[in-house]
């Protein structure tokens, strides 16, 4: 029979892998088995779960709605006339948002409405325990979409040295 | 029987009572055996060596799990393929289940055989009937009217058969060691075995029948279909190969059956090698707490050797069918043959 010593090595692998696993957690051992739902993980930095709405900055641009490649973004808005700034000025027009949903069934989560946003309204946010029972609740609403806002983290440092790639154009000498 | 009668009081059971006792353990034994084994080995054990926790949620720490998986399988639609034959179909896992249980009819757990009968042909018995399941697995490959399936039972019948041998031969040697085809004479053999000289308490076989006792195990391993010989149900090759036809119900009497086989042949390896239901405690052998810890001391047996069975399962790779049939036909039949003649030529020598 050859090779019996590794043979012998290989049974001691599997035997020791389950001793590991079976000391308590005090002694380090334990699975590598997060036990969802008990016990949740951390999610990873800048990880993508849900997106959620800064209606402030939102000025209606449609720019999300137009790039989203399942159009699962509806945005009703209407002009208005603002005051205007100073005395004597010209009443200024703005855009407001009516209506901005997300249909989250269709949504495919790629994130190019975030990244095209010339506002920085949309923000994502790694919450992602917001099953349905039913298909037409997950057409998540502007007021869904704002509470959505408290789960956002804050801004993730970038990596250390990246910082030099963000100028796109360089300085003229 | 009539021994355990006087236990309980003075009441002699008629043969039908005695029968009926009989066929409810068989009938509880092997189900409940099948059951720790699957939920205690297969699931767990399984789990803990991959670094993970195995069924959880299912009853407290995921020990009914069997119940929900007999539940899901219960309630799945029973198909016969449309070119099969319906009977040959019908028949072949309940062909299988019945090598099974009457495996369980030749063991003995106590000194009077407690709940089995004290067969002279012990031994033989067993091996001829674990060979029944080989026409269960071929009626199975035939009979599903499916390439596949039949590739599956041709090549577990090659390796069925092929495994025989080494584990007849193996058994010849304790055969030899022993004097007595009975199982209950091995294990009282066993009781009086004091191998080297006669100080200390009587040693098992294994101590003398090392080889033998490897090539059983991994004859065992093979009539088992268990990895690494598990080419028959090679899982992400042929899917489930012979049984790949079989839902519901009769999915289940075949994973019963494989479970119910571990226990059988691991409570048979446990006679032959390790002593079966006695441990050298210095406990009269006329005494009638045997009855109690007989079963006992063989089930822990019994625990220990299908941990060994399912370590090595979890452990080692897929034999290829040409590697599997050289092993067994190169490898185990020589050395088992050297070892029965060693043993012979000692018993003659020192005895």
């Amino acid at each position: 029979m050859p090779k019996l010593p590794g043979l012998i090595k290989g049974l001691g692998v599997t035997f020791g892998e389950m001793v590991q696993t079976l000391k308590p957690d005090r002694m380090g051992g334990g699975p590598v088995t997060v036990q969802y739902p008990h016990e949740k993980e951390e999610p990873t930095p800048r990880a993508r779960g849900v997106i959620a709405l800064h209606e402030e900055n939102c000025t209606a641009c449609m720019l999300c709605a137009r790039e989203c490649p399942d159009w699962c973004i509806y945005i009703e808005g209407h002009k208005y006339l603002a005051p205007p700034r100073r005395e004597g000025g010209k009443p200024r027009q703005k855009n407001a948002l009516d209506r901005f949903s997300i249909d989250f069934s269709l949504c495919m989560f790629c994130g190019i409405c975030v990244e095209v946003c010339p506002f920085d309204a949309l923000f994502w946010s790694p919450e992602f325990e917001f099953s349905e029972v039913k298909i037409a609740d997950l057409l998540h609403d502007k007021t869904r979409l704002g509470e959505w806002m408290e789960t956002v983290p804050d801004f993730e440092p970038y990596e250390a040295g990246s910082e030099a790639k963000v100028k796109k154009v360089p300085a003229r000498p | 029987m009539t021994t355990v009668a006087t236990i309980l009081g003075d009441v002699t059971p008629s043969y039908w009572q005695s029968t009926l006792l009989r066929v409810l353990i068989v009938g509880i034994v092997v189900p409940t055996g099948a059951l720790v084994l699957a939920i205690a080995f297969l699931f767990k054990v399984m789990a803990w060596m991959q670094s993970r926790l195995g069924p959880y949620e299912a009853g407290p720490k995921g020990l009914l799990q069997l119940v929900a998986e007999v539940g899901k399988w219960l309630q799945k639609e029973d198909l016969v393929p449309q070119g099969a034959d319906r009977i040959v179909f019908k028949a072949a896992p309940f062909v299988i289940l019945a090598s099974t249980f009457l495996l369980y009819a030749a063991l003995p757990t106590g000194p009077d055989p407690a709940w089995a009968t004290s067969l002279p042909t012990g031994i033989y018995f067993v091996l001829a009937v674990g060979s029944i399941s080989v026409i269960g697995v071929l009626m199975a490959g035939w009979a599903s009217a499916n390439k596949y399936a039949l590739i599956g039972g041709i090549r577990a019948a090659g390796q069925l058969i092929a495994y025989e041998l080494p584990m007849v031969l193996a058994a010849v040697g304790v055969v030899v060691l022993s004097g007595s085809l009975n199982l209950q004479e091995i294990v009282m053999a066993q009781t009086q075995f004091h191998a080297f000289g006669d100080w200390g308490p009587a040693l098992p076989f294994i101590v003398v029948q090392l080889p033998l006792f490897v090539v059983f195990m991994a004859a065992v391993q093979a009539e088992l279909s268990q990895s690494p010989f598990d080419m028959p149900i090679a899982e992400s090759e042929i899917v489930s190969g012979y049984q790949v036809e079989y839902s519901g119900f009769r999915f289940l009497v075949f994973f019963l059956a494989e479970f119910a086989t571990a226990f059988g042949f691991a409570a048979i390896v446990s006679t032959l090698f390790l002593g079966g239901w006695y441990l050298p405690i210095g406990l009269d052998l006329d005494s009638p707490l045997w009855y109690v810890l007989g079963p006992i001391i063989l089930f822990t047996k019994i625990m220990i050797v299908s941990f060994i069975v399912f370590w090595v399962r979890f452990s080692y790779p897929r034999f290829r069918e040409d590697q599997l049939q050289k092993l067994a036909w190169k490898w185990m039949i020589p050395i088992s043959l050297a070892w029965i003649t060693v043993t012979s030529v000692a018993v003659v020598v020192w005895q």
